[in-house]
């Protein structure tokens, strides 16, 4: 039973991630691609999150926060780079 | 043009603690859950990163004042002692031990010394993912 819901629940999720994947392919701008990309991110968690309920294991829960942890971190080196041009400055009042 | 930061500083300041609260905890459920000295270091290195992110090098460099090359050094040599220790009690190299301890305030404890093992490994991973990082992100 909580398995078929599991399942039904990654295939939306799975369609939402085709949806985000055609935005990176497509987006006009490279701003678009990196919000698609965040929310991959927050997707992938979502994954994650239902195939430990499906597999009923609590061995995977150590990566959802870790992935959230990644997709903060890479979305917002990424969006340093857009606005400044570099990621890591030397001093910042200069 | 100068650009005001504050919301990603103040962000960085709470959200700092939670990573390094989360990488000190996946290190030491390493021997028991998924995790370990290898996780651990690259999240401790993630949270430093962040930090680069939100302020600059000389800032983190005030902050942080370690010598990275002195902490692979210093990991290396605890991998190496826990190791060379095990040929004082004429066992083999990297014989490791074990003992339940009963200590006043932090009541019954397991010690192992592969957890010192562990942290050379912790302490040889931050070392060279923020060299790597630092070497690369320094302009001219």
């Amino acid at each position: 039973m909580i398995q078929t819901i599991a399942m039904i629940a990654i295939l939306c999720i799975s369609l939402a991630t085709l949806a985000l994947i055609y935005r990176v392919i497509k987006g006009p701008s490279i701003p678009d691609r990196v919000v698609a990309l965040d929310a991959i991110g927050i997707n992938l968690v979502a994954i994650v999150a239902l195939i430990s309920i499906a597999l009923n294991t609590n061995a995977f829960l150590e990566v959802i926060l870790l992935l959230g942890i990644l997709a903060f971190i890479g979305t917002v080196a990424f969006s340093k780079y857009l606005e400044k041009g570099v990621i890591i400055e030397h001093d910042r009042d200069r | 043009m100068k650009t005001n930061d504050i919301i990603l500083q103040t962000a960085t300041k709470v959200v700092l603690f939670i990573i390094v609260l989360f990488s000190v905890y996946i290190f030491f459920a390493g021997h028991y859950t998924p995790g370990g000295g290898f996780v651990g270091g690259l999240l401790t290195s993630g949270a430093i990163i962040l930090l680069l992110l939100a302020f600059d090098m000389k800032t983190v460099d005030k902050i942080l004042p370690v010598n990275f090359m002195y902490m692979i050094a210093t990991g290396l040599l605890f991998a190496i002692g826990t190791g060379a220790g095990g040929l004082l009690f004429n066992v083999p190299f990297l014989t490791h031990a074990f003992t339940d301890v009963d200590l006043p305030i932090l009541g019954h404890l397991s010690l192992h010394t592969a957890a010192l093992f562990d942290l050379g490994v912790f302490l040889v991973v931050v070392g060279v993912t923020m060299i790597i990082i630092k070497t690369i992100g320094e302009d001219d």
